[in-house]
C-alpha cells in the first residue's frame, strides 16, 4: 500500500513540483532552477481573473450539488419506505452514469442550442419572442452541465449517512416535541455531516480540476484553471504547466484542509 | 497482445536487417542505382513485415490512403490523427513513437531545431522536378510575390542531411515532402446572412454580433486575427507571420473588445467543432477549414467558402521522416513518398479540395470533369462527387474562389510561427480567458 501510494502519487506530484522550476523555450525545456513560472503566474492578472472564476463555477456548483442532492437523498432515506424501491431509485440515479461523461456533456449542446429543443419549446409555448442567447455557450451552460455531472457524488455520500443514521434518534426528537424543521436541523443535517463534508470534497475537486466541460459548454470562451495548464501542456509549455498545477494543488488543499476542520471524517467515519 | 505482436514483428525486422547489410555490402553500388531510379523494390517479400507509424493531423490521415499502400506497397501504415498542438508536441517531444511526421510547414519551423527528423535526399524523390513552385523556389509563378508568414520554401530546405538550419535555396535536402495544401478564408451561411461578404473584416461586423467564431489555436487564429483587423484599417503590420510585441497586443486589444461587446458564440479547436457550429445555424460567419465547408454542404446546408479581397490565409503540410529511420525501413519510406507523389493519394485528396504537390500526377486520376472543377475552376458538366461517394455539386456549379493559379495566386500569408510565439500565446491565453 506504501508502495503504491509512493510510486503513484507521491513520485508523480514531486517531479510535477521539480519540473515547475525548469525553464523552456518554445519547444524544448531543461532542468534549471527558475521562478521565472511562478513569477508570471502569480503576477498575470489572467491567474487571478481565471482563478476567481473556477472559484465562482465551484461555488455554484456546489451549493447546487448540495441541494439537490440533499433533497434527493432525504426522499430516498426517509420518505421511500420499502427497500427493493429504495434500491430501484437509487439505481435509477445513476443511470446516467452508465455512459461516459463527455457523452452526457455534449448533449445538451443540441437541447440549448439557439435552435435546439429548450428554445423550440419555450418559443412554442409563447413564452419568448427570441431564441434565448445564454442557454448554451454560456456560464450558465457549464454550470448545468457540472451540476448534471457531479450531483451523484453528493447523493451517494449523504445517502449512506442518512441510512445509518439511528432512526430512534428521530422518534425522540418527534417524542420531545421538535417541528419537523427542527428534526431536520437538530438531528439530521449534524449527524449526515460526514456524507456531505464528503460529498462536497468529491464535487470541490472534480470541478476545480476540469477542463473539457468548460472548453465545450462555454464554447471555448470561458477559462478554467484546468483549461489554463491544459493549453500550457498542448504549447509544449510544461514548465509553466507544472507550476499552474502546483498553485491548483496547494489551493485545493487549503480549500479541503478547512472543510476538514469542521468536521473530523475519520471519527465520524 | 497487439503490442506483442508488434514487438516481435519488430525483432524479426532488425535480425533481417541485418542479414541484408551483410548481404549489401558486396552489392552496395548495384542496389543503389536500384533505388534512385525508383526500380521495383528488390526487397520485395522483406518489405511486406514492415510497418511505418505515421501521424499527424486529421486532414490527410486517412485510412484509404493506408489501405491503398497495402495494395500497391505492400506494407503497412498505421495512422494516428491528432490536432496541431499534440502533432507539435509528439515531433518534438517523442520521437520514438512515428517513423513519418505529417506535419505542416509552420510546425516544422518549430520542431526541426529538436532534431528529431532526418533530411531527404531529393535526387530519391522521382517527381522532385514536378513538385509546384511555391514549395521550392517560393513563387507558384516565376513573376509571383512572396507571401508573408512562414513560406513553404523558407522551411523546405536544409544544408545536409544532418542540418540544423534552413536555407533558401534548393540545397538537395528536403525537411518535408509537400503532400497537401490550401488557402483559407472565412465561411459563411449564404442563407441566413443575405447579402455579399467580400472582406476579412466582416467577422468583426456587429451585424453578426453573437454569430461569429474564430479557432482557438493560437498560432493559426492569431493570423485570421490580423487579416481581420489590416482589413479594417486598425493595424498595419510588416508580417502578420511575424508580428512585433506592439502590433500583438494592438490585435488582441481589438478581438478582446469585441469578445466582450458578445461578438462571438463560441471558439472552436477540432474540425466537427467548426461544422457543427455552422451547420446548427449558431454560427454563420467563421474562421473554418475547407472539408469543414464539405461536410455542412453534404448536409444539405448552404455554406460557402467566401473568397475575400485581401486574399487568403494558406497552409501546406508535407512528410519529414523520423530520425530513427534506417535501412529497409528508410527505404520503404522513400517507397512511400515517391507513391504519394505519383498521383493516387494527390487525385483524393483534390476531390476534397485541398491541391497536392505535383498536380500534374493527381490528374492522371481525376476524371477531365473533376480536373475541371477542382483545379481549373471551371463549371461542373456531371455531378461533382466526393471520394467516400457523395454527390458534393451539381452540374454548372463553380468552385469557390476559382481556379488553382487564381486561388494560390491570391496567398496573403501563410501559417507561421513568429519569433514572439510565447508572447503571443500569453496574450492569447487572456483573450481566451476575457
Amino acid at each position: 500500500m506504501t508502495l503504491i501510494l509512493i510510486f503513484f502519487l507521491l513520485l508523480p506530484v514531486l517531479a510535477i513540483v521539480v519540473v515547475s522550476f525548469w525553464q523552456s523555450t518554445a519547444y524544448s525545456y531543461s532542468p534549471a532552477f527558475i521562478f521565472e513560472n511562478y513569477e508570471f503566474l502569480l503576477t498575470s492578472p489572467v491567474t487571478l481573473s481565471v482563478y476567481l472564476k473556477t472559484l465562482m463555477f465551484t461555488g455554484i456548483t456546489w451549493l447546487c450539488c448540495l441541494l439537490i442532492g440533499f433533497t434527493v437523498a432525504y426522499f430516498l432515506a426517509f420518505h421511500v419506505r420499502s427497500l427493493p424501491v429504495q434500491i430501484g431509485l437509487f439505481l435509477l440515479c445513476t443511470v446516467p452514469f452508465w455512459t461516459s461523461n463527455i457523452i452526457r456533456m455534449i448533449s445538451w449542446i443540441p437541447f440549448l442550442g439557439r435552435n435546439g429543443i429548450a428554445n423550440n419549446a419555450l418559443q412554442d409555448l409563447g413564452l419568448i419572442d427570441e431564441p434565448l442567447e445564454w442557454l448554451l455557450f454560456s456560464d450558465f451552460a457549464v454550470i448545468l452541465a457540472f451540476v448534471h455531472l457531479f450531483t451523484l457524488f453528493m447523493i451517494v455520500p449523504i445517502f449512506n449517512s442518512m441510512m445509518r443514521l439511528d432512526r430512534s434518534l428521530i422518534e425522540a426528537a418527534v417524542d420531545a416535541g421538535a417541528t419537523g424543521w427542527q428534526v431536520l436541523s437538530n438531528v439530521i443535517i449534524p449527524l449526515t455531516k460526514p456524507g456531505i463534508m464528503i460529498g462536497s470534497i468529491f464535487v470541490i475537486t472534480l470541478v476545480m480540476g476540469d477542463f473539457i466541460t468548460v472548453r465545450f459548454m462555454s464554447g471555448g470562451q470561458s477559462a478554467s484553471v484546468g483549461r489554463v495548464i491544459s493549453n500550457e501542456i498542448s504549447l509544449l509549455q510544461y514548465p509553466a504547466a507544472s507550476a499552474s498545477a502546483v498553485i491548483l494543488l496547494l489551493t485545493v488543499l487549503i480549500m479541503i484542509g478547512t472543510l476538514l476542520r469542521f468536521v473530523d471524517i475519520r471519527k465520524e467515519l | 497482445m497487439r503490442e506483442l505482436n508488434k514487438k516481435t514483428h519488430r525483432s524479426n525486422l532488425t535480425k533481417t536487417g541485418k542479414q541484408r547489410r551483410l548481404l549489401m555490402k558486396g552489392a552496395a553500388a548495384t542496389v543503389a542505382a536500384g533505388t534512385i531510379s525508383g526500380a521495383p523494390m528488390i526487397w520485395a517479400q522483406n518489405i511486406k513485415d514492415i510497418t511505418l507509424r505515421q501521424f499527424g493531423t486529421g486532414v490527410s490521415n486517412l485510412n484509404d490512403v493506408a489501405d491503398k499502400v497495402k495494395e500497391d506497397l505492400g506494407f503497412t501504415l498505421e495512422m494516428t490523427s491528432l490536432d496541431s498542438d499534440s502533432v507539435t508536441q509528439r515531433a518534438a517531444t517523442q520521437p520514438k513513437s512515428f517513423d513519418i511526421a505529417d506535419i505542416e510547414y509552420w510546425i516544422c519551423k518549430k520542431v526541426w531545431p529538436a532534431g528529431n527528423l532526418q533530411a531527404m535526399d531529393t535526387s530519391r524523390i522521382d517527381n522532385y522536378d514536378k513538385i509546384v513552385g511555391t514549395f521550392r523556389s517560393g513563387k507558384l509563378n516565376p513573376d509571383s510575390v512572396i507571401a508573408q508568414g512562414t513560406a513553404p520554401h523558407s522551411v523546405g530546405f536544409v544544408d545536409g542531411p544532418d542540418g540544423k538550419s534552413f536555407v533558401n535555396e534548393e540545397s538537395g535536402w528536403m525537411t518535408l515532402i509537400p503532400t497537401i495544401y490550401n488557402a483559407d478564408t472565412l465561411g459563411i451561411r449564404p442563407d441566413l446572412i443575405g447579402r455579399d461578404i467580400t472582406s476579412w473584416a466582416e467577422l468583426l461586423n456587429p451585424e453578426f454580433k453573437g454569430k461569429a467564431s474564430i479557432l482557438d489555436i493560437s498560432s493559426i487564429g492569431i493570423m485570421d486575427a490580423a487579416m481581420v483587423c489590416e482589413a479594417m484599417g486598425e493595424v498595419t503590420y510588416g508580417d502578420k507571420g511575424n508580428m512585433t510585441r506592439d502590433e500583438i497586443d494592438q490585435t488582441m486589444a481589438i478581438f478582446t473588445e469585441a469578445k466582450k461587446n458578445g461578438q462571438f458564440r463560441a471558439f472552436w479547436k477540432s474540425f466537427d467543432e467548426s461544422v457543427n457550429l455552422m451547420s446548427s445555424g449558431e454560427v454563420v460567419i467563421q474562421s473554418m477549414w475547407s472539408p469543414a465547408i464539405s461536410a455542412v454542404r453534404s448536409k444539405g446546408i448552404p455554406c460557402v467558402y467566401q473568397p475575400l479581397e485581401e486574399g487568403y490565409r494558406s497552409w501546406g503540410g508535407g512528410l519529414g521522416l523520423s530520425k530513427n529511420l534506417s535501412g529497409l525501413e528508410l527505404d520503404a519510406a522513400y517507397e512511400y513518398i515517391n507513391w504519394y507523389l505519383s498521383g493516387w493519394v494527390g487525385g483524393y485528396l483534390m476531390r476534397q479540395g485541398y491541391y497536392s504537390a505535383v498536380p500534374e500526377t493527381s490528374k492522371n486520376f481525376m476524371s477531365t470533369d473533376e480536373w475541371g472543377y477542382w483545379f481549373e475552376g471551371k463549371p461542373a458538366e456531371g455531378e461533382i462527387v466526393n471520394p467516400q461517394g457523395v454527390v458534393m455539386e451539381q452540374a454548372g456549379a463553380v468552385r469557390d474562389g476559382g481556379s488553382f493559379d487564381e486561388r494560390m495566386g491570391k496567398v496573403a500569408c501563410w501559417n507561421s510561427v513568429m519569433d514572439e510565439n510565447q508572447y503571443m500565446v500569453r496574450k492569447w491565453n487572456e483573450f481566451i480567458a476575457a
